[in-house]
């Protein structure tokens, strides 16, 4: 679980873009999950948003009109996967974060936490090698804020690769590992936890939580200063 | 994404916008109902003319003398037809398509009965052989006979305004008239031709054509002779063999100078069956032009549609939507548009032929139900295609960014 910070125009949204293969680099190489994302064209970059990615936007991004459940088999009917599969898979998603018993529920029909977890279900559906979130609390209650952050925490010591985007340090605290963009450059680099092991939410839960409300910056920070259009992101 | 899967997101689509959907509708609706009506108008008063024309015989032709428009004979050189010219057309060895040949004289009179009076428009003299050439078939008791003519019998055979005119309701067979001042014995009755032209068809009275001669138009030249034709196919040979023979009984040399007409009901109401097909083009023409005016509606909406989901396409592509995904999306709801739009506009346009238009009882050409039907749809999916287009290439960040 990797947290991106920075202020705003710093570079955060563009690297999330590149990230999520929605946009290309001007120069450099991006290689996700061992492929050059650079090299594809669009029919390609959409089999791989759809594989390999798994998005949670600030805004939740929901399609209108059409229910939880019908939501979330969405990214798996472009995969072409069978209905019957479709419908087992993401009534699993939806349990995981929670929504069971929503989800026949329309988005305007959920309160805010509930359409972001709808979201994070979305997302993590076609089971990708990445989920990208951008800022994904920042429009939610601080209760929301923590009933999506301990899903993204149990989905992260599930095994599963996290990239957050955002600039509140009590968001960034959950991630493993915080980088810290300024104008398009990464200027710090600090593990909070080993890659391999639980996020540190989940460590230790009664010392984080006497942590809270405000993170302690890490001592040990290695800052290091790289090209954000040159490097590897993963 | 199968098929089905599709036109349930189109229908969802569509629904989400119910009027703006049922008006986009109405305006395929009103095109193929159009397409469909008013060529069914147009075939109907075809339809009528053809009828007419075989109500009034195909097979018949109708010798007139006098040379033809801008023929430039004087009257003197004209030599009218006779009873020797009629009779040498109904020589089978030289006339071999003729059927039947019948010669006309034609009078005015005033009938009389019971002191009732009625101006007839047209007294007939004329031979059995006219009642089959022209149509004519009595309803109530019997034709005058080949002996009647012979004997110059004064009997008479009348139409139905005649008839009704005369003795109302009561059976007029057997009756005596008074038609000029010579009583005639009314033998039969004629059935009603109901009248398309400017005269009356049913106000006649038809009678031997030597009484006629004998009581008002004298024994000299005939107004016309009504030949009648072996077959429908036979008439274009059943008038090149008038031709001959009548140039030969009329010692004519030169058969662009003719002092006789030879035509054909079919030719008389072929100007007007061609007047009609224009009419039904014309009509074709401004309900195509309303079905077109439909299909722009449709990629107007479908413009509306696709700038108002732009975000939801945005969403749908940061998922993994390939672009034919989308495309295939939004070209079902505009094809879904012309379809419902379409079949219901069949549905009124059949509906509507029911009834009668401007006196014409429309008559639906079928190819037109399908055509129109097929045109809307094909119309749907070639204005849908562009907004559909839009919709696919829009680059997802940006559609994400849309507000």
């Amino acid at each position: 679980m990797v947290a991106v910070m920075g202020s705003s125009g710093s570079g955060k949204s563009t690297l999330m873009n590149i990230l999520g293969c929605l946009d290309v680099p001007t120069s450099g190489r991006y290689l996700l999950d061992g492929i050059d994302v650079g090299g594809l064209d669009e029919h390609q970059l959409s089999l791989v948003r759809n594989r390999k990615i798994g998005f949670v936007f600030q805004s939740f991004n929901l399609v209108p009109r059409t229910s939880a459940l019908a939501q979330v088999e969405l990214p798996l009917a472009y995969a072409g996967v069978k209905t019957a599969e479709r419908r087992r898979r993401a009534v699993a998603a939806l349990e995981l974060v929670g929504l069971a018993d929503r989800m026949d529920h329309r988005p305007n029909e959920l309160s805010g936490g509930q359409q972001q977890r709808v979201a994070v279900a979305r997302a993590l559906v076609t089971a990708p090698a990445m989920l990208l979130a951008d800022e994904p609390t920042g429009n939610l209650d601080s209760h929301s804020t923590e009933e999506v952050l301990a899903i993204v925490d149990r989905l992260n010591a599930s095994g599963r690769t996290v990239v957050l985007i955002t600039h509140e340090d009590e968001v960034a605290r959950h991630a493993k590992r915080v980088l810290r963009l300024v104008d398009g450059q990464v200027v710090e680099d600090v593990r909070q936890a080993p890659a391999d092991g639980p996020p540190p939410a989940l460590r230790d839960p009664a010392a984080f939580a006497a942590a809270a409300p405000h993170a302690p910056h890490a001592p040990n920070s290695s800052s290091s200063s790289r090209a954000l259009t040159g490097g590897g992101s993963r | 994404m199968n098929p089905f899967e599709t036109l349930r997101f189109a229908f969802g689509g569509l629904a989400a916008n119910k009027v703006r959907s049922a008006l986009t509708m109405l305006g395929v609706l009103i095109g193929v109902a159009a397409v469909i009506l008013l060529l069914a108008v147009g075939n109907g008063s075809s339809q009528a003319v053809k009828d007419s024309i075989e109500k009034l015989g195909t097979n018949s032709l109708t010798i007139s003398s006098g040379a033809g428009f801008g023929g430039g004979r004087s009257s003197s050189t004209v030599k009218p037809l006779t009873v020797a010219d009629a009779k040498a057309l109904a020589d089978p060895a030289q006339a071999p398509s003729i059927q039947a040949v019948a010669p006309e004289v034609t009078t005015s009179q005033t009938a009389l009965y019971q002191g009732t009076s009625h101006t007839v428009g047209q007294v007939v003299g004329t031979y059995p052989a006219y009642f089959e050439a022209s149509n004519s078939k009595v309803v109530k008791g019997d034709y005058f006979s080949a002996d009647d003519v012979l004997n110059s019998r004064k009997v008479a055979v009348i139409g139905a305004t005649t008839a009704t005119d005369l003795f109302g309701t009561a059976s007029p067979i057997g009756r005596s008239v008074v038609l000029g001042g010579t009583p005639f014995t009314v033998v039969g009755e004629l059935a009603a031709k109901g009248g398309t032209g400017f005269q009356d068809p049913d106000d006649v009275v038809i009678a031997p054509l030597t009484t006629v001669q004998n009581a008002f138009t004298g024994f000299g030249s005939l107004n016309q002779i009504l030949v009648e034709a072996k077959s429908a196919d036979a008439t274009t040979p059943a008038q090149n063999e008038i031709t001959a023979v009548l140039m030969g009984q009329h010692g004519l040399k030169d058969p662009s100078a003719l002092d006789f007409r030879v035509s054909s009901q079919e030719s008389l109401l072929t100007t007007q069956a061609s007047t009609n097909k224009t009419f039904t083009v014309l009509l074709g023409a401004m309900a195509a032009i309303s079905l077109l005016v439909g299909g722009i509606g449709i990629t107007n909406i479908m413009l509306v549609t696709v700038t108002e989901r732009t975000r939801e396409i945005g969403i749908r592509k940061a998922i993994g939507a390939p672009r034919g995904v989308i495309l295939g999306q939004f070209l079902a709801e505009s094809t879904l548009l012309s379809l419902v739009g379409g079949g219901l506009g069949v549905a009124v346009g059949l509906i509507g032929s029911h009834f009668t238009i401007v006196g014409i009882k429309p008559v639906v050409i079928p190819e037109s139900v399908v055509g129109a039907f097929a045109i809307a749809v094909a119309i749907g999916l070639f204005f849908g295609s562009y907004p559909a287009n839009r919709a696919a290439s829009l680059r997802p960040i940006e559609a994400l960014r849309h507000e």
